[in-house]
């Protein structure tokens, strides 16, 4: 009897494998199967033309670049704010805390709180202080979203970080802000994850630069511009009537897939391979 | 010397400030919402806000009802499908499969987590929305566009699968190898060791990771968006479309700012899923931690 359901559940597991694995394979495939008959160097390579929206010529480089734009912007204040907090709570602050323990559940909170909700307050503040849907208001949006993402995987490499290597450093003369070249050399490989984990978060993210972003025929030339961006691209263009425009849906929908399985490959080669340095 | 040590105390209060301001954010957020939303508070108690149906802007009528019962019946849906299945998985992973064998599936999950929302919503309206209109409407003798209550479920119990495997996984770990080998001395079977030490052990956890699991597809917006129909009914069954309030606000953004009492409706709206997420998620998280310390 005993053995018998040894059985089915096993049978059960391998069922959820098998549906799991077959999910994936499905999205991949669904996304590739529209995506490649239909891409064209013009569509990645080139601005929306007139008629554009009707079928015409051109292609979404706007929404590429918009993205990249935003990415780009929102990684980088990112990864300003998220290195200092990251070693602030790991060599000012003693492992057990107070204030340590609730910026860590502060950040889980932050982490969990879906994207147009950020949207939705980045956007209050923009009014607030009368900026309008630009690329500066997506930059801000986004990274309001990867800050914690950045922070909570940067941190859980930094607490495994020996308080010797630390304690080595104090003994040489060193202040604790002059430990700080240990301590990125350390987390070095998990600075890099982080950051490509959170520029795929940002690249995929559609709500939040909704209202915030905009999105434009053009290339954002300044930071008050609006800005177009791949996610928004692919849903605005799918809900078209037009079989063309729905067409390069899918070709933009599958350039996001590919930058983001390479940035999510990246990562984990990254993980595995350039741990070394670690102690 | 005193210059090494000004500078370590200037970069100290720095960091300290800048972690103390992202503290604050959770703090401006929660009151920033509820400041914009105030205008449609003062005007309609909570109570008519949260338990009528009527919905229109131009007649100042604003009830969230179908909203809220959009959200909570689309995620409902989505944790009753991926609940079995993250389970099944994550046992498998952990309790029957060797380590060189589970190198092969990692990359699937994280191929999985990485996808982002609007790949998953193109995804549902290739093959989900299909399925649901040509295949379940007939078999249950329903006419249905496909852009239904289901189709909203099905893409999002994909989205919090690989969250689900992953905390469940990490759950499964921290239960000794002890506890399994005395199971196993006794001669339970591995599925017997799974069910009577394995689940009931981890149970608590499994209970805050599902809780987890639910407040981030509760946020879901665009892939929800892009299949479940957005009709403004209280769905009555599981080929109804439904309206979860993160399409609300994405759906009428940009038409609201004629109507002052329309924003702050539609703030109300994000600030309602900000509480809801937040407590959801500091429950949680809360939870889980001192299951871990024990």
């Amino acid at each position: 009897m005993k053995y018998l359901e040894e059985k089915i559940f096993k049978v059960l597991m391998y069922l959820s494998l098998l549906i799991v694995a077959s999910l994936v394979i499905s999205v991949l495939w669904s996304i590739a199967s529209k995506g490649f008959p239909v891409i064209t160097w013009e569509m990645v390579s080139s601005l929306p033309g007139s008629g554009y929206y009707i079928g015409k010529d051109g292609g979404f480089l706007n929404a590429i670049v918009g993205s990249v734009y935003i990415v780009l912007g929102a990684t980088f204040i990112g990864l300003i704010i998220s290195i200092p907090v990251v070693f602030y709570l790991n060599v000012y602050l003693k492992s057990d805390s107070r204030f340590g323990y609730i910026a860590r559940l502060a950040y889980d909170v932050l982490f969990g709180i879906p994207s147009i909700v950020y949207g939705a307050f980045a956007f209050t503040i923009m009014i607030i202080m009368g900026i309008k849907a630009s690329l500066l208001g997506g930059i801000i949006v986004e990274t309001l979203l990867i800050v914690p993402i950045l922070i909570r995987s940067m941190d859980e490499v930094a607490r495994t970080i020996p308080k010797e290597l630390l304690e080595a450093a104090y003994s040489l003369g060193a202040t604790k802000i002059e430990t700080i070249g240990v301590v990125v050399r350390q987390i070095a490989p998990a600075i890099a994850t982080a950051t490509l984990l959170s520029v795929g978060r940002a690249m995929g993210d559609a709500a939040g630069v909704m209202f915030t972003a905009g999105f434009t025929d053009y290339i954002p030339e300044s930071l008050s511009d609006k800005a177009a961006t791949l996610p928004l691209a692919v849903f605005f263009q799918l809900s078209s009537p037009y079989e063309e425009v729905q067409n390069r849906a899918y070709a933009a929908a599958l350039v996001l897939t590919i930058i983001i399985l390479i940035l999510s490959l990246t990562g984990r080669f990254i993980m595995r391979y350039f741990s070394k340095n670690k102690i | 010397m005193t210059y090494r040590i000004a500078k370590d105390k200037v970069a100290g209060g720095i960091m300290t400030t800048f972690t103390f301001v992202s503290l604050v954010l959770v703090v401006a957020m929660a009151i920033g919402l509820w400041l914009k939303s105030s205008d449609v508070l003062a005007q309609h108690s909570w109570h008519d806000l949260l338990t009528t149906s009527e919905w229109k802007p131009m007649q100042n009528k604003f009830g969230f009802l179908a909203f809220i019962a959009g959200t909570f019946y689309v995620t409902g849906v989505a944790m009753i499908i991926a609940l079995p299945i993250s389970l099944l998985m994550s046992v498998l992973l952990t309790e029957y499969m060797r380590s060189a064998v589970r190198r092969f599936v990692y990359p699937l999950l994280d191929i999985l987590a990485s996808l982002p929302s609007v790949i998953y919503g193109v995804w549902g309206t290739l093959i989900v929305v299909p399925f649901i209109s040509d295949i379940v409407g007939p078999a249950v003798g329903k006419s249905t566009s496909g852009y239904t209550l289901l189709s909203g479920g099905i893409v999002l119990s994909i989205m919090v699968l690989p969250l689900l495997i992953s905390l469940f996984i990490e759950i499964f770990g921290n239960i000794g190898i002890d506890l399994r080998e005395s199971s196993l001395a006794l001669g339970a079977t591995r599925w017997q060791t799974t069910k009577y030490v394995v689940l009931r052990k981890g149970l608590p956890g499994i209970i805050a990771s599902v809780v987890l699991a639910l407040s981030r597809a509760l946020g879901e917006t665009i892939a929800v968006m892009m299949v479940c129909g957005n009709l403004h009914i209280i769905p009555g069954s599981l080929l109804d479309a439904c309206y979860p309030i993160p399409s609300l606000i994405a759906h009428n953004y940009g038409e609201m700012l004629s109507l002052p009492l329309y924003e702050s409706a539609l703030m109300f709206a994000a600030f309602l899923l900000f509480i809801i997420v937040v407590a959801f998620n500091l429950g949680a998280r809360l939870y889980l931690r001192t299951l871990t310390q024990k």
